[in-house]
């Protein structure tokens, strides 16, 4: 029987031949990987309350990014207890400042396709990208899997997005995202599986590809998934199996759009599911422009926001995250982030910073900022007060140069 | 128990506020949905509701959020539909979450029994009984040893101490 490239991956690591939506089935982890807020702090004093061990130091990934850099004693001692933690449990793929563990994981060769793998965070479908199962859980959930190995879960239904034709200059993965949840809602994605398919969507670099999958969180999907293809090989640098759905597999819904059509979005204060186009939005004044985050200060974030700043100077501040140490090295080689700082961006370190709210950077009082991360909720990345509108590192470029909401596409190089 | 009533996609930066998740459970909790009610930290009582909408815990992982829920009494969540993350983290920590098409007829206050199992809860303030979904009996095993934790306590002692039945 046709089966969805969700099911074949579940069906995979529930050790069989297929499975049926809605069916619960216990399935073997491949990977489990945390970071330092989600990870160690919340895992090391109930593993030894339960006096287990984990159940396999090779699966496990540990990557510090949240409460970096630290900036007081609460912040230290959690970093702490990560860096001392992989010691003890023996985790040998500990990457310690290094980036955003959603870019980071991939980046170092974790990710294949085929693999089932669970993050401790709820961005963690990013890892779909990379036709692997991939989906967020929480601490407790966390600590199960560290012991058992295993997970339950409800297998899937799959709602196929379909991008026809392909992306306009300046618009992204980003806009893609803010429209489809812009329309769906943040319970669109029903906590099924999202699989993105069509031209548009085979044309997308990984990292691009990524964007989409990531923001599967705010859609409200399980996880997102991307069949693997040339472009996947590509970036692996390596042979890999290839997952895709079949033709004619069962789904809960086929929605098909045109991407020549798709103009740059932009979310309004406080939903990510508030989307307008930007023409909506020219007059709205800001004061701040951020690019940071899994979702929107990756390599090819930073090189469509230097297509845009490039010889030109921004009026409103402008802070630089870039999600990967590696990311940020490429950037500077190629002259990409010698871009960005002439434009008058200040560098923030490699870690998820104001996206988050956890650090020490947060937004003050009634600021109105334009930021290429994936949530506007109230007060997440600092003052209730603040207004956050959400949108592509080439719109939140274009805004830092006017002061004001503005449209790319007249300035993409 | 008495209902505290919030809208469409409650998200978990409300529930558990990111500049407060550096420190423990009792500090997270005091400031519980403070940007949205700043009532609630203070005044929920042991064996409350939580009643929502859509969607309810949309965004983070964050375990933080449903415990801080429990933390400050919070018995059951009824809502709507929840985010799927959330939802699991909810069980997981032995907080039984609720799903009820008609929660939005709940109003803040009312006085409120839900039966777990058969899938209903009923409005002792209107009178009105309202159907849910049943928990499924296998989540319903890990609300009633409290939370995966415990229930892994459980599953992991014959093999922390000793079987008294082996060897006979």
């Amino acid at each position: 029987m046709s089966q969805t490239l969700a099911q074949k991956l579940v069906a995979r690591a529930a050790g069989k031949t297929s499975v049926t939506p809605e069916e619960i089935v216990i399935c073997k982890v491949d990977l489990a990987m945390v970071h330092d807020s989600s990870g160690p702090r919340r895992l090391k004093p109930r593993l030894e309350r339960l006096g287990a061990k984990i159940w396999d130091p090779s699966k496990v990934v540990v990557i510090t990014d949240h409460y970096l850099p630290a900036y007081d004693e609460e912040s230290r001692e959690i970093i702490r207890i990560a860096r001392d933690w992989v010691r003890e449990a023996g985790v040998d793929a500990f990457y310690d400042a290094q980036g955003i563990c959603h870019v980071v994981l991939p980046e170092r060769g974790h990710l294949r396709p085929g693999l089932f793998a669970v993050g401790g965070d709820s961005h963690s479908p990013t890892g779909g990208a990379f036709a692997a199962y991939m989906f967020g859980i929480g601490a407790t959930e966390m600590l199960g899997v560290m012991v058992t190995g295993e997970i339950w879960l409800k297998v899937p239904h799959t709602i196929a997005i379909e991008l026809e034709g392909a992306l306009r200059p300046g618009v992204s993965a980003k806009d893609i995202m803010l429209f489809l949840i812009g329309r769906f809602g943040l319970d669109g994605g029903q906590y099924q599986a999202i699989e993105y398919r069509g031209a548009a969507v085979r044309a997308l670099s990984m990292q691009e590809r990524m964007t989409l999958c990531n923001m599967s969180a705010e859609l409200g999907g399980q996880t997102g998934l991307i069949a693997s293809d040339e472009i996947t090989r590509a970036y692996l640098k390596c042979e890999i199996e290839r997952w895709d759905s079949d033709p004619g597999a069962a789904l809960l819904a086929h929605h098909r759009f045109d991407a020549n059509a798709l103009e740059p979005q932009v979310a309004a204060p406080h939903s990510p599911a508030n989307t307008r186009p930007v023409t909506d939005f020219r007059e709205q004044r800001i004061d701040l422009a951020y690019i940071g985050a899994c979702t929107g200060a990756k390599l090819e974030d930073l090189r469509m926001a230097a297509s845009v700043l490039k010889g030109r100077k921004a009026k409103a501040r402008l802070l630089v995250a870039p999600a990967s140490l590696r990311d940020q090295q490429a950037a500077e080689r190629e002259g990409t982030l010698g871009v960005l700082i002439d434009a008058g961006a200040e560098l923030l370190a490699n870690s998820c910073g104001m996206c988050a709210g956890y650090g020490a950077h947060l937004l003050g009082e009634n600021t109105v900022a334009i930021s290429s991360t994936a949530r506007n909720f109230k007060g997440r990345m600092g003052a209730s007060s603040a207004q956050v509108y959400l949108a592509s590192p080439y719109t939140v470029a274009a805004s830092a140069l006017a002061g004001r909401i503005a449209d790319p596409r007249e300035l993409v190089a | 128990m008495k209902a505290w009533v919030f809208g469409d996609n409650l998200d978990t930066d409300a529930i558990a506020p990111g500049r407060y998740m550096k420190f423990g459970i009792d500090e997270i909790a005091r400031h519980c949905l403070e940007g949205v009610d700043p009532c609630f930290a203070a005044d929920v009582q042991p064996g409350d509701a939580l009643v929502a909408g859509r969607n309810l815990g949309a965004g983070s992982s964050r375990e933080q959020a449903p415990e801080a829920l429990k933390h400050r009494g919070v018995a059951v969540l009824i809502a709507e539909s929840f985010a799927g993350l959330f939802y699991r983290n909810a069980i997981n920590l032995g907080l039984p979450a609720v799903v009820c098409a008609q929660a939005k007829r709940i109003r803040p206050g009312n006085e409120l029994a839900v039966d777990l199992v058969g899938g209903r809860v009923r409005n002792l303030t209107t009178g009105e009984s309202l159907a849910c979904e049943p928990i499924p009996p296998f989540l319903m095993t890990l609300i009633r040893d409290g939370g995966l934790l415990p229930h892994l306590q459980k599953r992991l002692a014959p093999r922390a101490s000793p079987d008294p039945e082996q060897g006979k």
